[in-house]
């Protein structure tokens, strides 16, 4: 420690301690620049050429899909402000929409091609848990449009335990068999449901059977009680 | 302490300059530090040793960073930098940490 006060105290120069010293500033200058230029986030310069070939690829990606958006809004555009029948096209325009939504929300029947699932529960042992984690399934691998036994189902749907072999889904009592309808792309939903520990190994395991098909066309009736649909007016003469 | 001071001239200087690395320099500049910052820690632990010399300490940190951003451009001209920046950061990691586990000894004699 005495050394350290010292030291300090008398300091002694001669050339070859200012060279130091110069050294010494100049690694603190690079550190500093070094320190900075990595916060700044600017170390793409420096990645190595694979890197940059990956995230290249990542944003090339990016633009397409973003082109693409892009192309397919202009041209809406155009025929919403330009088309002589502008109002033709906008009328057009909102059916679409007011279709895509109903679905979505359930008001109106839909058909496409998809799967039907039928899970029979001989044992009783299937609880709310098993049909949601099949419904969930369902989602993840696109299905769009699902319809369980009688019941549309919706964003809001819900399932409840109602004694044994007795499951309420949106507050309507169903029970075995279940049959899943299911619109999305058939052999994905089919290999969804299929993968190793997936829903039919979790059915297995309770005791149920699931029965899958898969179909070109499949329809969907049931629809959730809402409000009326207002009619759209019919496109002007 | 004169080398102490021209330390923090350094930073301060970095601080208020905003200077762009030119690009060939910029795998090599964070090696280099890391190099010449082995070279600050083992200078002092010669002058606690009481061995300190100038001129070693400049030679050591001149050799020290040229070397390292040396192996690390062979490195990139053989197709391995990254593994060899990690290896040469090792290396130099390990050697800072006996130097200032041995400033460590000195100072607190511990």
């Amino acid at each position: 420690m005495n050394k350290v006060v010292r030291a300090v105290l008398h300091p002694r120069v001669s050339r070859s301690k200012i060279l130091a010293a110069i050294l010494c500033a100049g690694l603190g200058f690079a550190l500093v620049v070094q320190v900075r230029v990595h916060a700044r986030g600017e170390n793409l310069e420096s990645a190595r050429p694979s890197d940059l070939v990956l995230i290249l690829d990542n944003v090339t990606e990016e633009s397409h899909r973003l082109t693409d958006e892009l192309r397919e809004l202009e041209a809406t555009r155009q025929r919403l402000t330009f088309g002589s029948d502008r109002s033709r096209a906008a009328l057009e325009e909102t059916t679409k929409l007011a279709r895509t939504l109903g679905i979505l929300a359930g008001t109106v029947p839909a058909q496409g091609p998809g799967i039907e699932l039928s899970i029979t529960d001989p044992g009783s042992r299937l609880t709310a848990n098993a049909l949601l984690n099949a419904l969930q399934e369902l989602r993840d691998a696109g299905a769009e449009v699902v319809q369980i036994n009688d019941v549309r189902v919706v964003a809001s749907t819900h399932f409840l335990d109602d004694g044994p072999g007795r499951i309420r889904i949106d507050d309507r009592p169903t029970s075995s068999p279940y049959v899943f309808i299911a619109i999305g792309d058939p052999a994905t939903l089919a290999s969804a449901l299929q993968i190793p520990g997936g829903v039919f190994s979790n059915l297995r395991d309770a005791g149920a059977s699931g029965d899958l098909e898969q179909r070109q066309m499949v329809r969907i009736d049931a629809v959730v009680p809402g409000p009326a649909v207002p009619r759209l007016p019919a496109a002007p003469q | 302490m004169i080398v102490l001071l021209g330390l923090l001239v350094g930073v301060i200087a970095g601080l208020l300059v905003e200077p762009t690395i030119p690009l060939w320099m910029q795998p090599y500049l964070p090696i280099a530090v890391v190099a010449a910052l082995d070279a600050v820690f083992g200078g002092l632990r010669a002058w606690f040793d009481g061995i300190f010399s100038d001129r070693v300490f400049v030679v050591s940190f001149v050799s020290n960073a040229l070397i390292a951003a040396l192996i690390v451009f062979l490195g990139d001209q053989l197709g391995v930098g990254g593994a060899l920046s990690t290896g040469v950061v090792v290396v130099f990691g390990i050697r800072i940490f006996a130097n200032v586990a041995a400033i460590r000894r000195h100072l607190f004699k511990a």
